[in-house]
């Protein structure tokens, strides 16, 4: 009874911390040996991705497929930032930071200039006018290409200056800041800033992509989602073309290794956290009731398309922070560590723990990767069966158990508040099994 | 007076702003042809063969999604079954090509119809992303069971053709008689298809089936036995587009199936999904587009996926029930 009543926050502290110090103590003791620790650091970072497919498929519902596309994104977009710092590759040391961040502040300001123009309530105000003297057909050609222009414009001057200004800012005002520090901090400095901008970018993308095909639902919205994953898998492949040092399908190489253990397990903890809050908060309620019933939410007055693009883009975001940790931990990228059927693998963790449950997706997360590298313990001539078996592991859920191992219970602190426990819990719970029965 | 003249102006400026789109397109198209009308043709040759190859797959998909609502992901993985299989045919037992083609096809069948069987059956009345992911670790399964040693190897092997390549040379355009081959088969499969789905009784009993299962039930069809027809009559179309695909690209491993089976399922979409002619032009449209691709754009053969998809993402946004897809059948 006592410890029931420790407040959520301090849960989740010491929870981390008792696993963070555990971990410490069996690495510094021997035994784990290091490829043990970078297995279960990539589960940890699988984890962040896994919750972030589970934000879109467990939460919203959107069976998406291109889930590696984002977590490929935050990863070479961390590495560009931290290899210059680093190493260097574009001449100037802020040189990946000052683009990456151009970029987001660009695409972001151009954005909300477009949403406050209101360009379609424009375009159809323009096209009325216009039927005055010509046919609907006509005044619609003229409409749609003047608006395009405006909205060329607008992407070009605002998107375009914007970008320009903190591309400016950023190169003359971080070399001198960061330089100052001690090498060792400047790069934790800069590597916290390429994680974030790593998220934020793989958000932005995933908005950006969720505008025009969030609209479509199941079958649809799989094949547009894997088929983005192709693309960006294609760019990937030629990026070497536009900047020199991702080398394509040779493997972008030379990543500093920064991703540590109190990393990981830092950014796990605020991804858990946060996924947790945000679940538990009125948006959440909002996007799981757009999951379950969206005619229903949209009555509701929910606009619904505003949640399941919100979704999506926190759960792309999660994908990019942590291919962010991922890049940093091998020191290597290569364009098939993004290919699409590595979008599955988040997919297997959040079915086999189960769809709708925090805890069951980390969980899954270090089942999944601890038993493909268990698995290497094998004799050599059963090493290739690894992967017959985990396709095995998603059939036999998916015909066995379909709500997965947990269904959508939760465990500790990432329990329902405890205000409106009773009927939050059953709630979620229930509603998951009706939105599995759909 | 002076609205007239507005009028007359912007009427001139709309259809002035089209014809500039559609110079641009013609004039594009027209360098191309003008510059080296041979290439062209050869492109548009390899293009077609590619597409006629597609439509074959294209149209088992579209069987399947129209029959159970189910993007079978696993069929590309049942083609690349098709091809080692009649592989197996040629090297072990001197199989000429009529003999591989059935065996492939008849291997097909099987393993398509045990698949349904196994995977799917047991979720028919399940949510459609179950049936969807199932579909998905059963297509993972076989790729990866397949690459193991003792059944096919993960290497890649070179096929042997069954019959001798001839081609022909007419004013500087090469075709060959696989091309031939290709193009017949494909459009015979294609109206077999047209006629069994539309003229027969078992075609019948499948589209009363997509329609409405439960009332489909109710009038005393066996909607689990047509069902498993569609996926025998996909399987039979695998096998054979397989074993034409492995001849025309003599290079075969256990990953083959997974660009065809994508790019054929896009096919399909852009045609209109459901929907057997949509299906056929669609891949027509995919295969012309990739060869146009790999043959004029810079880059174009690592870029050729990419094109394939933002051709999709781009007819899901202007109409995603694809060019012959039923307006009123909205995406569900």
């Amino acid at each position: 009874m006592k410890i029931r009543s420790l407040p959520t926050w301090l849960t989740a502290v010491l929870f981390f911390l008792i696993v963070g110090v555990v971990f410490q103590f069996a690495s510094n003791q021997g035994w784990l040996s290091g490829y043990w620790r970078q297995v279960i650091m990539l589960g940890t970072l699988m984890a962040i991705s896994a919750l972030g497919l589970n934000l879109k498929y467990g939460y919203a519902g959107l069976f998406a497929l291109g889930h590696a596309a984002f977590y490929g994104i935050g990863a070479y977009s961390s590495a560009l930032i931290t290899k210059d710092w680093v190493v260097g590759w574009s001449g100037n040391p802020a040189g990946g930071l000052a683009g990456v961040l151009a970029i987001e502040a660009g695409f972001i300001l151009a954005a909300v200039a477009i949403s406050r123009c209101k360009i379609g309530h424009l375009r159809g105000r323009l096209r009325d006018r216009l039927s005055k003297w010509l046919t609907h057909f006509e005044a619609s050609v003229l409409a749609t290409t003047v608006i395009l222009l405006i909205g060329a414009l607008i992407i070009v001057v605002v998107g375009g200056g914007s970008g320009w200004l903190v591309r400016r800012g950023v190169l003359a005002l971080v070399p001198p800041l960061l330089g100052a520090l001690p090498l060792a901090i400047s790069q934790q400095a800069i590597f916290l800033l390429a994680l974030l901008s790593g998220a934020v970018l793989a958000g932005l993308v995933g908005f950006l992509i969720g505008l025009p095909l969030l609209n479509l639902t199941y079958d649809y919205l799989c094949i547009a989602t894997l088929g983005f994953g192709i693309i960006t898998y294609v760019f990937f492949n030629n990026a070497d073309k536009l900047i020199p040092t991702m080398k394509g399908a040779r493997g972008m190489v030379n990543i500093p290794r920064l991703t540590t253990w109190p990393w990981v397990l830092a950014c796990l903890a605020v991804a858990l956290v946060v996924l947790r809050n945000f679940i538990y908060s009125s948006t959440g309620r909002a996007i799981l009731s757009v999951r379950d019933d969206p005619v229903a939410a949209e009555t509701m007055g929910i606009d619904v398309f505003r949640f399941k693009t919100l979704a999506y883009a926190l759960g792309c975001a999660y994908a990019g922070l942590a291919g962010g940790l991922y890049a940093h931990l091998y020191a290597f990228l290569h364009p098939s560590n993004f290919a699409w059927l590595k979008s599955v693998d988040p997919f297997v963790m959040v079915v086999f723990g189960g769809v709708g449950s925090m805890t069951g997706t980390t969980l899954g997360a270090y089942v999944f990767e601890i038993l493909l590298e268990g698995l290497r313990v094998l004799p050599a001539e059963f090493i290739d069966w690894r992967y017959v078996i985990y396709p095995l592991i998603l059939l036999a859920v998916m015909l066995f158990r379909p709500q997965g191992l947990m269904g959508s219970n939760e465990w500790g602190f990432l329990k329902p508040p405890r205000r409106a426990s009773k009927s939050a819990n059953q709630q979620i719970g229930e509603s998951a099994k009706e939105g599995e029965g759909k | 007076m002076r609205d007239n003249l507005i009028k007359v102006l912007l009427k001139a400026l709309s259809w002035g702003i089209l014809a500039v789109i559609a110079g641009v397109i013609v004039a594009v198209i027209g360098n191309l042809v003008a510059e080296d009308p041979v290439t062209f043709t050869q492109q548009m040759l390899n293009g077609l063969q590619l597409g006629f190859m597609y439509a074959m797959i294209a149209v088992g998909y579209t069987l399947v999604y129209g029959v159970v609502k189910l993007i079978n992901f696993a069929y590309g993985d049942i083609f690349m079954v098709g091809a080692f299989v009649s592989f197996f045919g040629i090297t072990q037992y001197g199989f000429s090509f009529v003999p591989a083609l059935l065996l492939a096809t008849v291997a097909c069948v099987f393993l398509a119809v045990i698949i349904d069987r196994v995977a799917y059956k047991p979720l028919r009345d399940a949510p459609r992303i179950a049936a969807l992911i199932t579909a998905l670790g059963m297509s993972i399964f076989l790729e990866y069971f397949t690459a193991l040693k003792f059944v096919f190897s993960p290497d890649y092997i070179a096929f042997i053709r069954p019959f001798k390549l001839v081609t022909w040379n007419v004013g500087g355009v090469t075709f060959t008689n696989i091309q031939l081959v290709v193009a017949a088969t494909s459009i015979v499969y294609f109206l077999g298809v047209q006629y069994i789905v539309g003229r027969t009784k078992i075609g019948k009993a499948m589209r009363a089936s997509a329609f409405d299962k439960p009332t489909a039930r109710l009038m005393g069809i066996n909607v689990n036995a047509i069902i498993a027809a569609t996926f025998a009559l996909t399987g039979a179309l695998a096998g054979t587009a397989a074993m034409l695909y492995a001849t025309a690209y003599p290079q075969i491993f256990t990953f083959m199936g997974i660009q065809p089976g994508l790019k054929a399922f896009v096919a399909a979409v852009i045609g209109g999904i459901g929907s057997i002619p949509g299906a056929f032009v669609g891949s027509l449209i995919m295969g012309l587009v990739e060869a146009m691709t790999v043959g004029y754009m810079p880059l174009g053969s690592t870029l050729k996926d990419g094109i394939a998809f933002t051709l999709l993402i781009i007819m899901l946004l202007i109409k995603p029930t694809g060019i012959f897809g039923d307006p009123f059948e909205e995406v569900k």
